[in-house]
């Protein structure tokens, strides 16, 4: 060691001295002889190549860019002050539990903490038919049927007692509200408390469940043939004559399609709010 | 089969998305069912005065409770075969607490007066809240299977 000691301060005391030499001497030197001969070019300046980063720290999830509809404010008198705080707090929350990315029709199993269950933990595996709230109040249904009987629990996604949520299965449905699934036949809401998870890619778009459900004879909690609800996923020829069909479409109002008053472009928002919770994201992670 | 329809609570479903004017102005919940007078009831346990056929299904007479609105844990008195029977809510089609479980049927289990059950077994998930009401249902409890 102390060889090398010695060997590295003669090597710099070395090269101080060609420094200290070179400094000195350029003044005498004149520059122009340190310029290449007239007529061939200089070499061409090549950046060295840049780095691929493989950005492993980053959960596989978060590579597609998606802002949880709940983050979005609904059009109302209320000062957006409100919001920001709402999201900040949204955030933070995020930063202790991963939320992950799930549609309405994506089978969750959620384990929440439960002072009455053995274990003190409670795990429910279901497909999510309803996401609704927005800020801290978001809520979402996850329907199962257990042991013959259809059991539905609306989960609060920001309450400090969900420990974990899983997605077993990334998929979107025809529709977004799959409430008709309660007077569907059993087996489209069965769904088995041992699945595995059903490994989804992170990149690119959310496979779609092009999936058309059979129904039970009616009466049906809802009028799931009327317009109103626009409900693509149920096979009405298997369970309503055309006559019947024809009767639900005389409640259509076809002229709410260009009501003006009813529009609301989320688009910008959305990128706004995007860009924020990014930042906030960034901020608290440095 | 005309329910008593509670119009009072219609939840706002706003669904925003980013095209516009797909927006849905209405409640796609069913109607806030909880078990009162003449409720027609499940009943979930192996007992056989709750599992042998009958031509009128077993409805509820009377619930024990200050408004006459029965909850999970909450005591009626049923009507079966021709008889009267206490028994004892364990589930209702009402969506009651955030993160409790909304079931789809109105299910009862069938108790004697002092509070014992009358089967052995109960196949149906039972909601974990009955663990912490008031009352001594530990028997009920401890016949139950699956608990959600």
């Amino acid at each position: 060691m102390a060889v090398c000691a010695r060997g590295l301060d003669k090597f710099v005391a070395s090269l101080r001295f060609c420094r200290k030499w070179q400094l000195q001497n350029e003044r005498l030197f004149s520059t122009s002889a340190c310029r290449p001969a007239a007529g061939s070019e200089p070499p061409k300046f090549v950046p060295p190549s840049k780095p691929v980063i493989v950005d492993k720290t980053q959960s596989v999830a978060s590579m597609r860019k998606f802002l949880s509809p709940e983050f979005v404010p609904p059009r109302q008198r209320t000062a957006p002050f409100k919001f920001f705080l709402e999201r900040k707090d949204m955030v933070r929350r995020r930063k202790m539990l991963n939320i992950p990315e799930f549609y309405v029709g994506s089978v969750l199993a959620v384990t929440m903490a439960d002072p009455n269950a053995s274990g003190k933990t409670n795990r429910f595996v279901g497909i999510c038919i309803q996401r609704g709230g927005k800020g801290l109040g978001a809520t979402f249904v996850l329907r199962n049927i257990v042991n013959g009987q259809g059991v539905e629990i609306c989960y609060e996604l920001y309450n400090p007692r969900i420990q974990k949520m899983e997605v077993l299965k990334l998929e979107k449905r025809l529709d977004d509200n799959l409430m008709y699934l309660r007077d569907a036949l059993p087996e489209y809401s069965t769904i088995d408390p041992e699945m595995k998870p059903v490994p989804f890619s992170p990149t690119g778009e959310v496979p779609v469940n092009q999936l058309k459900v059979r129904m039970r004879p009616k009466p049906w909690s809802k009028h799931w043939e009327r317009p109103k609800f626009n409900i693509q996923g149920i096979r009405f020829d298997q369970c309503l004559t055309p006559r019947q069909m024809e009767g639900a479409q005389k409640r259509a109002q076809p002229w709410l399609e260009y009501d003006m008053l009813k529009e609301y472009d989320t688009s910008k928002l959305q990128q706004q709010i995007l860009q924020e919770v990014e930042l906030t994201e960034n901020c608290r992670t440095m | 089969m005309a329910f008593p329809r509670l119009l009072g609570q219609l939840p706002l479903l706003l669904v925003q998305t980013s095209s516009t004017i797909i927006q849905r102005n209405f409640s796609v919940s069913t109607a806030a069912a909880a078990v009162q007078k003449m409720t027609r009831v499940r009943v979930v346990d192996n007992s056989s005065l709750g599992n042998t056929p009958y031509h009128r299904p077993p409805r509820v007479i009377h619930v024990y409770t200050k408004n006459g609105v029965g909850k999970v844990g909450d005591k009626v008195l049923l009507a079966i075969k021709g008889q009267k029977k206490k028994a004892l809510i364990v589930g209702h089609k009402m969506p009651g607490e955030r993160m409790t479980p909304r079931f789809d049927s109105n299910n009862v289990v069938l108790i004697e007066d002092n509070g014992n059950p009358t089967g052995t077994r109960i196949k149906v998930p039972v909601p974990t809240s009955l663990r912490e009401m008031k009352g001594d249902y530990s028997k009920v409890l401890a016949i139950a299977n699956t608990f959600v």
